[in-house]
């Protein structure tokens, strides 16, 4: 509203019922003003537009767009573009306004998001009440001031339009009335009935609070059970110690003190758990600036390609079978007990004669400073193994801590799920729940689950969507956004975050929290009391023995999930007995001191080993099969975010695809089946197939292909719906992660994959730079060395920039292309998606793209990774060729882009060297969709058609740092100003700030003999640079390879 | 055929030459004249309010600081407009049943905030912040005029990009002593030229850098 | 005339005369005015006319399809920012090039074979500009911005950047449109009041009467006439030079392999020539035919222009193999790069192409009785017209779509509207040629009559 009277988003800001029911709110209470506005008619619009207009300017191709629409659109552009009048505008105050609140500033406020069962604790950037941006918080230890891609891409969750907006019955519109009054009769019958026939299907829960609301469920339903399922669970991670250590256990790894790494299939530095704080612990044990505290070594194995294999200095690609029995090797000759060598195979042979050996030498090497770690998809015998390793290394207590599980309730969910299925069936469920999550979607298709779920009498789904589960329910309950509600959760030590909102909610959904508490008969309590009742520990009953009823059907009785909650709070959030000063605190810093959950060294079980080698020999390991490994999808993971533009069309960053999923194998198993890329298969296990496209990946392990999980949704929204395919079709529940002896047959169809980069190769040219960490010891300058940069010589006097001058350098030994910059630069600076056609058409919008190319043979590539955004050349290329003057040079260097002054000429592209400009070739910004207008960040220019753009190195913070420095009459100080793409790396592979100040991060990091400046020898003296990319072989293997 | 031209057609064909180029610059200024005309630029033209606020009165009349309504001037890039309680502040004790306070009091009641009418608006794409002008000794009035004698509140500049660059290119024109940022008709202790030039130099005003796109356009 | 008997005496076989014998006075503008003033409306020009407005129509269709949706529909990406839309521009620049070269160098040499063929090579010249300047203007993502690349005074207080070739291109377009315009009217003034006095229906005469401004042809006015005439050449020389110098310096300034490179402003202008007698062949060789013209436009002119197309063919030549072998001496990974993907590349099939229709092919005119063909010459003029639109596709499209970072590599694919716009401009050439041929005199009677006074001369 009245700030931002510079904003482009004036006409959501300036909405009048927007800022009237905004304006008479105070303090804390702010962001209800949102809530109202929900009932206003420019909202209600919205939510009944089936279609609003502009959403789908993503995905028309041109030729379908609406002629006449556009016409009257650019006939207004038309007019603003001549000289016209401007529009009389109203200008509205606060009526009460809150206090410490400046209009014109942006506040930030700390939570955190759940995902999986585990918390990222964050600060979320505020503009009067309006959540636009997500940071990580610097405190919380499973962020550390980072993010991942899908948690900066959440904010555009939250103000996705699509998502569930009221309360259905029958699919028809209600009203949460409607439901209670509906519910309040269940609720006798059931507290009758002791709960018996009443069924509840939840993900994993972390949320103490909510694992506290279940345990009271149980207690009034004692015959009640309680299911879970999460799609991309981590069951043999559960399996795994459980086999091992006879209990449940977290794991969590230190790779801040590994300095060798054995990683089977283990992504920790993208999917797996935790990655963000794992990119970080793993890059500061490679850092190449600075002062360089030597470099970890890390061996992966692995079937599919992943972003760790692709950083690995040794990689081997095995198929799924020969990876188990190469583990199984190496534990052998770590003469880990009980562990002999389990079958074998030429592969694992051939890693046998060298691979091998080094490997296990070089991890007896560094006892208690190595550690083994087993993907999320590997058996539990893996896990199982892997533990063993750490126990004979000495790992536990140092790089591998195990504490109790941060989730409420582990079990085999899998199991848990089918044991639901099983008691459908026997006719058990009479009324099933499902709080959270779209198993009608996910869940294995040998289990039916739509078809059995049609048998239960009464079913109720709660979800964030109206989804493909809410369609097939009598109720559909909408969930907030965790920046909606109220909550708590729990990181991957145990370190508690209050989840506060930031807004509230903007349709009429409600927090998990609540929904349980009416099903619980106390259908009025908010989820700010509940939650904060809970940790002032007003908890009387006392968990009953069994809340799981003794209900028949062993597999049920084994999993119909003991809840094994402790009563009160998990810990206190009390400062010396004072609740409320804790309670701020634990808002303030966002999170709880003191929770994180204690480590313990459980003992490994005598039988383990044989138990284990049982498992193994059961899955088969056919030489000549094809097996299908499904994988989370690394942007969309289980399809949960499939209706998010931004995560849909930023690059994988393998593949580099958007837009859709395909089968991934190796050129060789392709040459060999008689496929090519973009060929469609038809993949099949148990009598159940998909079609899908072919997508020849180098590095991956023949005689097998991967699929990625989450595409294909039909009810996502108008986003995600039927973009890829759906593989939870041939997902069956024995075979969640690797479908053994599938087949998969060549059709005729043909199929278009679009991808952002078309070549892979460098073609011999100077320009990701890399060398081995030997050969940096033995000659710091051989870089230089190799690459002589012919010297510039200019006819005109050097300019020599005073006071600022701003400049990055990118690490590309750190970079491990996980896509955060690119989705943090998408939100910080209003870029638009533009859809799978425009990035067909070499139109994708993104500032910073991360450049992959492959290098040697296709079996075994080596991949590099290359973040590139304007270069903001010294003498820049593009500045000397704009006939109207609308990029220049700034007096800190900057290469500036006026968006209002270009008329789009696109000169100054064609002569970018580094081709890091975008032209908005049509509108590509979603001008008329509300909430989008909320969304943004009111420091950024909204960009038009036919405009120019690029990255600006974030000026909007450059200029609001030098505001506030020069108005206290100082420079800016290091750190101060970082761009969002620095800000949100996991591992600090991007650094920025003014290389004139000699003390500055950047300015050392260029000082390094490494730093290099790409396409130098065209004398454009770019202020981005790049760190030689360094690895560190075990010499050894060099010598062998 | 007979001519179809008399001989005067000769002189009319020279006259009309020159008379095309004035055509021609007549046009070109008529166009140049309309754009900064009040018409386009609002300039001197008062503007309606729901409540007949009067600048003069509260200014001049009262001697009310400036700072008093637009709180956040100095810390923010908007000055604020004051919430109706702070207008309420005083007339919950004087003029309690003034008609013309109507609006303000219904607002109070109601919780519905007044919509005054912005009579200063710059283009989307441009980021003005009044704290950093003021920090560094750009007063009031060079922008918004005698506000004191200013009965309902209008224009005194076009706040064309033009006008905004006379004074980034040349800021010693306008630059003040901090402590004269909110005084009306202010009157420079000695003589501006020497004056401008020294403040520039104590407020450490980058000139070169004011007038670089991005300090305004991003 | 010595000029036209030399030869003679060297004993080659006689050229062809510049003008058929036995055109009097009174034949020749007989004949010339005739066809503005009582035309048989054969079927071959309505039809010819039809065909061209239709296409025209495309055009307007495309005008306004991009002017409501932006650039977008056009095939145009990132790294391939410009494509049909500046290789057309180029393209028709070039073509508006013989026009000031026949009237202007030509006359300043006195070549008295221009005399026949400069009307309509300047009135193609004139719409070849129009044409060509359609593209620079529509091509911008903001064209209702385009004002601003004109200094005026503003409220923005800040002006145009002229270190950008693309500024210099506006004024030199705009010169060159406006003197070729004035140049072709002044040269109109005589004929048009031949016209005047000839035609016979009111309207006809009134509307000549006022474009021939009164001309009476007096002593007085054929002096000053030929002042002005010859100022408007000595004006126009330079600018043959100059525009497409400028037009090459939007490649030449920058730093893309294949676009960086000192040989492109004489090569460009060698290129532009080369195209525009093609063109102007293209036109004259069917304009003959028709209205039976050969008297005037006679083998002397067909041969001729053959000559001058051989020798730029062979310039245009040069400036290949100065690219490849600027290529290769550069040492440049970049420069090469761009070289080999241009010979073998994805594209490859343009360049061969281009060598084919530009290189090879109008080498046959080193032979008599290819120049002496009208058919082939046709042929080959076509061929010529073809091969200077690919060199533009080859130096625009396949220098940018593959540059120095192999990442940022992708290909290029027009759209339906690519199309709709180039064949549009060439439907709105015609149009206008069209009703140029209908309604002035495609051959200056004044100075054809002038011509016949000399050969009379000559003979005698």
């Amino acid at each position: 509203m009245q700030n931002d009277n510079q904003t482009s988003n004036r006409k959501a800001l300036d909405n009048p019922s927007f800022t009237e029911h905004l304006a008479n709110k105070t303090g804390r209470q702010y962001w209800r003003g949102l809530e109202e506005i929900a009932e206003t008619t420019e909202f209600r619009e919205m939510v009944d537009r089936e279609f609003p207009e502009g959403a789908s300017e993503w995905l028309d191709p041109v030729g379908r767009r609406n002629f006449l629409k556009l016409m009257g659109a650019s006939l207004a552009l038309a007019g603003i573009g001549a000289c016209a009048k401007q529009p009389e505008e109203k200008i509205i105050p606060y009526v009460k306004q809150p206090e410490e609140f400046v209009p014109g500033k942006p506040s930030f406020f700390a939570t955190a998001m759940p995902l999986r069962g585990y918390a990222t604790g964050l600060l979320v950037e505020s503009h009067l009440g309006r959540p636009t941006k997500v940071e990580g918080n610097p405190d919380h230890p499973a962020s550390l001031g980072a993010t991942d891609a899908i948690t900066q891409a959440s904010i555009l969750g939250l103000y996705d339009p699509d998502r569930s907006q009221t309360v259905l019955s029958r699919s028809r519109i209600a009203s949460w009335d409607s439901f209670k009054t509906a519910i309040a009769a269940e609720v006798g019958a059931w507290k009758a009935a002791q709960g018996t026939g009443l069924h509840f299907l939840t993900e994993t829960i972390n949320s103490p609070t909510l694992a506290d609301q279940m345990r009271q469920l149980m207690a009034t339903y004692p015959n009640a059970v309680w299911h879970q399922y999460e799609p991309a669970g981590r069951d043999c991670v559960r399996d795994g110690a459980k086999m091992a250590f006879g209990q449940y256990v977290e794991t969590t790894y230190r790779f801040d003190k590994a300095e060798v790494i054995f990683s089977i299939d283990a992504d920790f530095l993208l999917t797996m758990p935790g990655s963000v704080r794992y990119s970080r612990d793993f890059s500061a044990m490679r850092r190449t600036s600075g002062e360089m505290k030597g470099m970890n070594r890390l061996y992966a194995l692995e079937s599919s390609p992943s972003v760790t294999g692709a950083v690995a200095d040794h990689r081997a690609a095995l198929a799924p079978a020969a990876v188990e029995q190469a583990a199984w090797a190496v534990g052998a000759a770590l003469g880990v007990p009980g562990v002999s060598a389990q079958g074998s195979s030429p592969a694992v042979d051939a890693l046998g004669k060298a691979w091998i050996p080094s490997l296990v030498k070089d991890l007896q090497a560094h006892r208690g400073r190595c550690v083994v770690v087993a993907g999320d998809e590997q058996s539990p015998a893996v896990h199982a193994l892997a533990h063993a390793m750490n126990a004979a290394l000495g790992n536990v207590g140092t790089t591998v801590v195990y504490t109790d599980p941060v989730e409420a309730n582990p079990t085999n969910q899998a199991a848990s799920l089918a044991a639901l299925m099983q008691q459908i069936d026997s006719g058990k469920v009479d009324t099933l729940v499902v709080l959270g999550g779209n198993p009608a979607f996910t869940a294995p298709a040998d289990l039916k689950f739509a078809e059995r779920y049609q048998k239960v009498r009464l079913r109720i789904h709660a979800g964030e969507y109206n989804d493909e589960t809410a369609y097939l329910s009598h109720w559909h309950l909408p969930l907030s956004h965790y920046l909606e509600s109220w909550s708590d959760a729990r990181a991957m030590d145990g370190t508690v975050s209050i989840v506060q909102p930031l807004i509230a909610p903007l349709w009429d959904s409600k927090p998990l929290h609540e929904v349980v508490s009416i099903l619980n008969g106390t259908p009025s309590a908010t989820a700010y009391d509940i939650v904060r009742a809970y940790w002032q520990g007003a908890k009387s009953a006392p968990a009953p023995a069994s809340a799981a009823a003794p209900a028949p059907g062993d597999s049920t009785a084994a999993h119909a999930a003991p809840v094994a909650v402790s009563a009160g709070p998990v810990a206190s959030i009390a400062v010396n007995g004072d609740f409320e000063r804790g309670w701020h605190q634990a808002l303030y810093r966002g999170m709880v001191a003191g929770s994180a959950l204690p480590p313990k060294s459980p003992t490994l079980n005598g039988g383990w080993a044989t138990a284990a080698a049982a498992m193994l020999a059961a899955t088969p390991a056919a030489a000549d099969a094809f097996d299908i490994l499904f994988r989370v999808d690394p942007m969309l993971l289980d399809g949960r975010f499939a209706n998010i533009g931004w995560l849909q069309e930023v690059p994988k960053p393998l593949t580099k695809l958007v837009w859709d999923n395909a089968l991934l194998v190796s050129p060789a198993t392709a040459k060999q089946r008689g496929w090519k890329t973009e060929d469609v298969v038809e993949v099949g296990y148990k009598n159940l197939t998909v079609k899908v496209p072919v997508w020849e990946m180098p590095g991956h392990a023949d005689g097998c292909g991967t699929l990625y999980l989450g595409h294909g949704r039909t009810r996502s929204g108008r986003v995600g719906n039927d973009v890829g395919v759906n593989v939870y079709a041939i997902r069956t529940s024995d075979a969640p992660w690797r479908a053994a002896a599938a087949t998969a047959s060549k059709t005729s169809d043909c199929y278009r994959l679009v991808t952002t980069q078309t070549h892979y190769s460098m073609e011999g040219r100077d320009i990701v730079r890399y060398g081995t960490l030997a050969e940096f010891m033995a000659n710091e300058k051989f870089m230089e060395e190799r690459h002589h940069e012919p010297e510039i010589v200019s006819l005109y006097k050097e300019h020599t920039y005073k006071g600022h001058a701003w400049g990055m350098a990118i690490d590309l030994t750190a970079c491990t292309a996980c896509n955060a910059c690119v989705v943090a630069c998408q939100s910080e600076n209003n870029i638009p998606v533009v859809g799978k056609e425009q990035v067909n058409n070499g139109r994708a919008m993104h500032w910073i793209r991360i450049d992959r190319y492959y290098e040697g043979d296709a079996a075994a590539p080596a991949q590099h990774f290359q973040p590139l955004t304007c270069m903001h050349c010294e003498k820049a290329p593009c500045e000397t060729v704009c006939p109207v003057g609308a990029t220049v040079h700034g007096e800190e260097g900057l290469n500036e882009m006026v968006y209002n002054r270009c008329i789009g000429t696109r000169y100054c592209s064609n002569n970018c060297p580094y081709k890091v400009r975008r032209f908005n070739y049509l509108l590509f910004t979603d001008l008329d969709t509300p909430t989008y207008k909320m969304m943004r960040n009111p420091d950024v220019t909204v960009r038009s058609r036919g405009v120019m753009e690029k990255c600006t190195y974030c000026v909007q913070r450059i200029n609001s740092a030098r505001i506030e420095a020069k108005k206290e009459g100082r420079m800016i100080r290091d750190g101060e100003v970082v761009t969002a793409c620095a800000q949100v790396c996991p591992t600090e592979a991007i650094t920025f700030g003014n290389i004139n100040d000699k003390e500055s991060r950047v300015a050392k990091a260029k000082k390094s003999p490494l730093n290099y400046a790409l396409l130098a020898d065209l004398g454009t003296a770019p202020r981005t640079t790049y760190l030689t990319k360094l690895r560190n072989p075990n010499p050894e293997l060099e010598k062998g390879a | 055929m007979a001519q179809l031209f008399h001989r005067s057609s000769n002189t009319l064909s020279k006259v009309s030459i020159f008379a095309v180029l004035f055509l021609i610059a007549g046009a070109l200024a008529f166009l140049y004249a309309y754009h900064n005309s009040d018409y386009m630029t609002y300039v001197d033209v008062p503007r309606e309010q729901p409540v007949q606020f009067t600048h003069e009165h509260h200014v001049a009349g009262l001697g009310i600081d400036c700072r008093y309504c637009h709180t956040s001037v100095e810390k923010s890039s908007f000055a604020g407009i004051p919430p109706t309680e702070t207008c309420m502040s005083c007339h919950s004790q004087i003029w309690t049943n003034a008609a013309i306070l109507a609006p303000i009091r219904e607002s109070f009641r109601t919780g519905i905030p007044v919509k005054w009418t912005r009579v200063h608006d710059l283009p989307d794409y441009v980021f003005f912040n009044h704290s950093i002008h003021v920090a560094k000794g750009i007063g009031c009035e060079s922008c918004h005029g005698r506000v004191d004698k200013m009965p309902l509140m209008w224009k005194a500049n076009t706040l064309y990009m033009q006008w905004c660059l006379s004074c980034h290119r040349d800021p010693a024109k306008n630059i003040r002593p901090r402590d004269q940022i909110v005084t009306m008709g202010y009157k420079p202790s000695e003589d501006q030229a020497v004056l401008g030039p020294k403040l520039v130099n104590e407020y450490h005003v980058n000139v070169k850098q004011l007038t670089n796109c991005s300090i305004c356009h991003r | 005339m010595e000029r036209l008997q030399s030869p003679d005496a060297r004993g080659i076989a006689p050229n062809p005369p510049v003008l058929a014998k036995g055109y009097t006075y009174d034949a020749i503008t007989e004949k010339i005015s005739d066809l503005s003033l009582n035309p048989k409306l054969t079927k071959g020009w309505l039809g010819g006319f039809s065909i061209a407005i239709t296409l025209a129509g495309c055009m307007v269709v495309a005008i306004v399809h991009l002017l409501f949706t932006g650039v977008g529909i056009w095939g145009n990406n990132q790294p391939v920012g410009w494509a049909f839309d500046i290789i057309n521009f180029v393209w028709w620049i070039g073509i508006g090039h013989a026009g000031t070269l026949i009237s202007a160098i030509l006359l300043l040499l006195k070549q008295n074979w221009r005399t026949s063929i400069n009307r309509f090579a300047e009135a193609m010249t004139i719409f070849a500009v129009a044409c060509a300047g359609l593209y620079p203007l529509l091509h911008t993502g903001r064209p209702w911005l385009d004002y601003w690349l004109f200094p005026f005074p503003n409220s923005m207080g800040v002006q145009q950047q002229f270190r950008s070739p693309l500024l210099w291109d506006v004024f030199a377009i705009s010169t060159y449109a406006s003197v070729s315009t004035l140049f072709w009217f002044v040269g109109l003034i005589p004929d048009l009041a031949v016209l005047r006095d000839r035609a016979v229906k009111p309207l006809a005469r009134k509307i000549y009467a006022i474009l021939a401004l009164g001309w009476r042809g007096s002593a007085q006015h054929w002096r000053r006439y030929r002042i002005a005439y010859l100022v408007l050449a000595g004006l126009s020389t330079p600018l043959v030079l100059s525009v497409h110098t400028i037009v090459s310096f939007d490649f030449a300034e920058s730093l893309i392999p294949g676009w960086h490179t000192t040989i492109f402003p004489p090569y460009f202008v060698a290129g532009a020539i080369y195209s525009g007698f093609a063109m102007v062949l293209s036109l004259c060789i069917p304009l003959r035919k028709a209205y039976g013209l050969e008297g005037f436009i006679t083998a002397r002119h067909l041969n001729n222009m053959a000559k001058v197309m051989l020798a730029m063919g062979l310039v245009v030549g040069y400036g290949y193999a100065m690219e490849a072998f600027m290529a290769w001496y550069s040492g440049s990974p970049h420069e090469m790069g761009m070289f080999i993907n241009r010979t073998t590349g994805p594209m490859a099939w343009s360049y061969w192409a281009l060598i084919a229709c530009n290189i090879v092919i109008p080498q046959t005119l080193w032979l008599r009785r290819a120049r002496r063909s009208t058919l082939w010459l046709f042929i080959i003029s076509i061929v010529v017209n073809v091969g200077m639109w690919l060199e533009r596709f080859v130096i625009i499209v396949t220098s940018l779509y593959r540059d120095f970072i192999p990442s940022s590599w992708h290909t290029y694919v027009p759209t339906i509207w690519d199309f709709a716009m180039f064949f549009g401009t060439i439907g709105f050439f015609l149009t206008l040629f069209f009703l140029f041929i209908r309604y002035v005199p495609v051959i200056s009677i004044a100075e054809m009559r002038e011509l016949s006074h000399e050969v009379e001369h000559g003979h005698h």
